[in-house]
């Protein structure tokens, strides 16, 4: 690292303001203007379409490669499960132990 | 935040999925701080971050482009392309985070799961108890496992090890599925889920998600509520 620490702070700052603004922009003008329950509807589809692309983009890469198989594997159970209405605790738990015992056994 | 409280000891269930994402997400702060601090940045810098910035991809992003000597411009801008998505997110649980100081404290605490797990409540009280919760235990706990990371260096496992990479996209799938079965919703996910894994081979993180709103023109292009299968049957 050859970034000075006054550097290092100020971009830290820098990032968690701009973060913040991001987060707080919605609440603040959303009191501001009256949303239609048409605008309201489409904004919860879109919340629901991001974590899902987060779902399916951190499931399956690492950054803009290929994840290997133990992951996507880890979240396929998990998913299956979840489907079947599984409880949480367990998708969550069986999602973690199926890519821990794939790569335990030496799958990437 | 008194009905926050009796609300979550009324949902016991919705205590423990919150404490279970807490566990996890400590695991993966204490290897965010071990990662960073071998990465040759100063131990104060990820403790810093957390609480600054308080966005797990984001500050992995940092981290990796700084410690690489990146220019710091570049990675503070990676940095926010990643979380451009709290705009919307902002957008749809605004009515949960309150006003006045609560909207500063609410705002802040706003992340992939505390969204989530506000969305997957049948109700506002719920919606409102489950968002504060997860959000404040959420920072604390991400917080600890930083501190305790960054302190204790390379002597942390890793988390890939115990799978916990592929808890997180777990954990959101499990909260999202629910509302996946709205027929508009559903078919918005799998046009925007298609476009993102296209384009995240090319393109910088943060975007193959945001371009996947493009899904929800789908949602624009049929009717209004979702009552429209109803009226058909």
């Amino acid at each position: 690292m050859t970034m000075s620490a006054t550097a290092l702070v100020a971009a830290v700052f820098v990032l968690g303001a701009g973060t913040f603004a991001f987060r707080y922009a919605g609440p603040m003008l959303r009191d501001r203007v009256t949303l239609s329950p048409r605008v309201e509807q489409l904004l919860g589809v879109s919340a629901i379409v991001l974590l899902a692309a987060l779902v399916a983009t951190s499931a399956v890469l690492d950054g803009r490669e290929f994840a290997g198989v133990a992951k996507p594997a880890g979240v396929a159970v998990g998913a299956l499960l979840a489907w079947r209405r599984a409880p949480f605790v367990l998708v969550v738990l069986a999602a973690a132990a199926t890519a821990a015992l794939l790569r335990l056994v030496g799958v990437p | 935040m008194r009905s926050i409280y009796r609300t979550l000891r009324a949902d016991r269930a919705l205590t423990r999925d919150i404490a279970l994402v807490c566990v996890a997400d400590a695991v993966v702060g204490l290897s965010f701080g071990a990662i960073a601090v071998s990465e040759g940045l100063p131990v104060w810098a990820p403790m810093l971050l957390s609480v600054v910035v308080f966005a797990g991809a984001a500050q992995f992003m940092f981290v990796g482009l700084v410690a690489s000597g990146g220019n710091p411009v570049a990675a503070v801008l990676a940095g926010l392309l990643v979380n451009v998505r709290h705009v919307v997110f902002g957008f749809t649980v605004g009515d949960v985070v309150g006003r006045g100081w609560r909207r500063v404290v609410g705002s802040h605490v706003m992340v992939d799961e505390t969204v989530a797990f506000a969305l997957a409540q049948p109700d506002a009280t719920r919606r409102r108890a489950a968002y504060w919760a997860c959000g404040v235990a959420l920072f604390t706990c991400w917080n600890i496992g930083v501190v305790v990371g960054a302190s204790a260096g390379s002597a942390v496992s890793d988390p890939a090890a115990l799978g916990l990479d592929a808890a997180f996209p777990a954990v959101l799938l499990a909260l999202v599925l629910p509302a996946l079965r709205d027929r508009t919703t559903a078919l918005a996910c799998v046009v925007g889920v298609a476009i993102a894994l296209a384009t995240a081979p090319f393109l910088q993180a943060g975007l193959p998600v945001l371009l996947a709103l493009a899904g929800v023109v789908v949602a624009l292009a049929r009717p209004a509520h979702p009552s429209s299968e109803e009226v058909a049957a």
